[in-house]
């Protein structure tokens, strides 16, 4: 049993902000100016906490005249999201663009194809009716990970089926239009002004898998990805962010339902699975993370086991195009470092 | 249909629709699928798709844990005791 000095706290989380918020702010001007070569940064804004420490981040780096934030809502974000942007881009001072997504994701079939996928196993799921993916939780038994979608009716009333497969797959790649979407318009922008496009992930996600490759997954740099969700927190009352966006709890903002991370694809609060995640990472074994999150020591084992067989299956959305034999007069950072 | 012939039957549709990747192509009858990275959560919804239309069982929500799908020798175990349960549907044999 391990002594109640070796129990992992939430301080093993906690960061220095100022030290933090400096180093970043430092490295990420030089990648901008001097790496990618580009007059500023372009960052999508969602309301939300990454984006807004994110683009609060690019603002002390280069200034407020050198940063755009884009804002691209479409009719199934949440109510608050374009309130919440607006409030970022006022606070940080910065010029915004509004793109208007639902208009491109009707014209190439988003939300007509994702209806189609789910009436598959909801044969009377139609206008007017609602819709988001949950996996079950990983905590309290070892169940097999499998997706199912919950639906509302007009009425209200809710239910829930298993996903097929060729369902699953073809609702995902549906949505991914809003990522991809979002992702071709970022890139507009900053081609015409000369900007570096900042991605907003932070270590959990990076970690986990959860973006959409060549949708929220692409960007010149993500000044986040090292950084757990619990110290983007951090940052994020140093550097200002308003207290509605803090307060907010994280969402994907892309189902139609109302849709928690959690529900998706954590399957646990964040701050449990960043100190898990932590522990993972430093060979802490699971029961001195136990007490602090409040579960069971087979739960954190569980929550490890997913951890790492999320890794194990996104791995491949991380890799850049295999080249069949090597081209070495081009090298990137990447393939310099190999 | 034996035990053997399942197992059989599932060692080939996993390995004719599961590239098995860097987990090579050995895979041992109590090796855990998603452990060894030959099956994800999308795969797990293929496998019971593949075991209703195949034996004619039907597979719930509740019965979709490691111990029932999670090896090859496991998937062997469990569809053997549906095909011997009264959840057996045979008109719904493809």
């Amino acid at each position: 049993m391990p002594q109640p000095e070796d129990r992992l706290t939430l301080d093993a989380l906690r960061l220095d902000p100022e030290e933090a918020v400096d180093e970043i702010v430092e490295r990420l001007g030089e990648v901008v100016s001097r790496n990618l070569r580009k007059r500023g940064a372009l960052v999508g804004v969602s309301g939300g906490i990454d984006s807004s420490v994110t683009a609060a981040l690019c603002v002390r780096a280069l200034g407020p005249g050198k940063v755009m934030a884009l804002l691209m809502p479409e009719k199934e974000s949440s109510d608050d999201t374009l309130d919440l942007s607006r409030l970022l881009v006022d606070h940080l001072g910065v010029e915004s663009v509004l793109e208007e997504l639902s208009p491109i994701l009707d014209a190439v079939g988003c939300y007509r194809r994702r209806d189609e996928a789910i009436q598959t196993v909801v044969p009377e799921y139609g206008p007017g009716w609602r819709a988001k993916l949950v996996l079950p939780s990983v905590l309290g038994g070892d169940r097999l990970p499998i997706f199912s979608v919950v639906v509302e009716s007009p009425d209200g009333e809710r239910s829930q089926a298993r996903l097929t497969s060729g369902a699953y797959r073809a609702v995902v790649a549906a949505t991914s239009f809003k990522q991809r979407t979002r992702k071709m318009l970022e890139y507009y922008h900053a081609d015409r002004l000369d900007y570096a496009v900042v991605g907003t992930p932070n270590r959990l996600e990076y970690d986990q898998g959860f973006f959409v490759k060549c949708g929220d997954g692409s960007a010149d740099l993500k000044p986040l990805a090292h950084l757990y969700k619990t110290q983007v927190y951090q940052l994020a009352e140093l550097l200002g962010i308003p207290e509605e966006i803090r307060s907010r709890p994280p969402t994907t903002d892309t189902y139609s339902l109302p849709q928690t991370q959690d529900e998706f694809y954590f399957s646990v609060p964040y701050e449990v699975l960043d100190l898990c995640l932590y522990a993972l990472n430093h060979g802490v074994p699971a029961a001195a993370v136990a007490p602090e999150v409040g579960l069971s020591v087979a739960d954190v084992e569980r929550i490890f086991h997913d951890i790492e067989g999320k890794r194990r299956a996104t791995r491949p959305l991380h890799e850049p195009p295999f080249l069949l034999e090597p081209v070495p007069e081009v090298q990137t950072h990447t393939s310099a470092s190999h | 249909m034996d035990r053997n012939e399942i197992e059989n039957d599932v060692r080939r549709f996993i390995t004719e629709n599961f590239p098995l990747g860097d987990s090579g192509s050995e895979l041992a009858g109590g090796d855990s699928l998603l452990e060894a990275g030959v099956i994800d959560s999308v795969g797990v919804l293929e496998l019971i798709e593949f075991l209703e239309a195949r034996y004619a069982i039907s597979v719930p929500d509740g019965d979709v844990l490691p111990e029932n799908l999670d090896s090859i020798d496991a998937i062997g175990g469990y569809v053997s005791s549906r095909l011997g349960s009264e959840n057996h549907r045979p008109d719904a044999a493809a």
